[in-house]
């Protein structure tokens, strides 16, 4: 435990992540990687509200959900709670066939714009999420097989806010998954272990299988490849996330960052619902978050 | 032993005592990959499994990337 606690500490500063007393937003799945950063977070001081994300992939979301609700209930936490289908008229399931949209890429999608649009809208300094080493590198094996230029140069463990985007971390790069999940076990948080079913034989599972056959043959060629990144690569990409974000407008419809008129997440709610999407006022509505203590109150939005 | 194998949940009788390398070793499974886990505790490679045990094998590699 102490070994995830001085990786994390070393992430936060060898990256300046964050600050004292910062009020940070982390997007909670429910999942050991989630769990182990907001608990860790808090052990060192942090200000920190959990963020649960509703998919709507049946019993899946539910017991993800559970195991958030669970985790916060039990320590007095504030956990903010998006629902997709009550809020934006559709689940990932049956959005992304309706938009003709892989479920991971829809999914993807729709975390991105309503994590951004909630430390926004919460005015927290950052947005923490549990991507661990495992996560980073196999993202990075497959942005790079594929030469994905922009995805490269966004692919670092800190984003500074602007442009309409909040302050993002990834505090866990320096922790491989197996280390988080013992996290998990030794500290006795129950969190979801059943796989999301949307996510079996995608491609990010290949290139995690891909690199652990390497890694099996090569120990420590994971964390070369990816701080290696890092060191020696990262900038030579830096001048197409520029590019990018000179491009950048405001969506007509939320008013959040986009590249066009319409931002890819409202295109994406437009498609998945056809003409039964929710009205203006049940879009920015928020579901009831359960009160389960002092610190539960002043849900955003 | 009773072996709690995830994704998905399902229960397997295997003869026991065995380390958790042979027990992980005889299903197949590359340690790296999982987590062993009895008594609500990590259970170490060289750790030997009694003919009683209840043990989980949690993996621990989740799909999850966005």
């Amino acid at each position: 435990m102490r070994l995830c606690r001085d990786q994390v500490v070393k992430a936060i500063e060898a990256f300046e992540m964050l600050s004292p007393g910062d009020r940070v937003l982390v997007a909670v799945s429910g999942g050991k990687d989630s769990l182990a950063l907001w608990d860790i977070l808090l052990a060192l001081g942090y200000e920190v509200d959990g963020l649960y994300l509703g998919l709507g992939i049946g019993d899946y979301s539910e017991g993800s959900g559970h195991h958030a609700r669970e985790f916060a209930a039990a320590r007095g936490l504030r956990l903010l709670e998006v629902d997709l289908r009550s809020e934006h008229g559709f689940g990932i399931p049956d959005g992304s066939r309706a938009a003709n949209r892989p479920p991971c890429s829809a999914c993807g999608l729709s975390k991105r714009h309503l994590f951004d649009r909630s430390a926004r809208d919460g005015d927290y300094d950052a947005l923490a999420t549990g991507h661990n080493l495992d996560d980073e590198a196999a993202v990075l094996f497959g942005n790079v097989l594929r030469w994905e230029g922009e995805y490269l140069a966004r692919q670092m463990p800190v984003l500074p806010a602007g442009n309409g985007f909040p302050r993002k971390v990834k505090p866990l790069v320096r922790l491989g998954e197996r280390e988080t999940a013992a996290y998990c076990v030794l500290r006795g948080i129950d969190y979801q272990v059943e796989e999301c079913p949307m996510a079996a034989g995608n491609r990010h599972l290949g290139y995690k299988a891909a690199l652990n056959a390497v890694e099996a043959q090569s120990p420590g060629t994971r964390h070369a490849f990816y701080f290696g990144f890092l060191d020696r690569a990262a900038d030579l990409f830096r001048s197409q996330m520029a590019e990018v974000d000179q491009g950048l407008g405001t969506c007509a419809t939320c008013g959040s960052p986009a590249n066009g008129e319409v931002c890819a997440f409202c295109r994406l709610v437009d498609r998945a619902t056809g003409d039964r999407g929710p009205t203006h006022d049940a879009a920015v509505r928020r579901v009831p978050v359960r009160l389960e203590s002092r610190q539960a109150d002043g849900v955003p939005g | 032993m009773r072996v709690e194998l995830r994704n998905p949940s399902r229960m397997l009788e295997i003869a026991g005592p065995l380390s958790v390398v042979a027990l992980l070793r005889r299903l197949d499974i590359d340690r790296e990959t999982v987590l062993v886990i009895s008594d609500g505790t990590l259970v170490p490679g060289d750790a030997r499994l009694e003919a009683d045990a209840e043990v989980e094998i949690r993996p621990v590699i989740s799909g999850g990337a966005s």
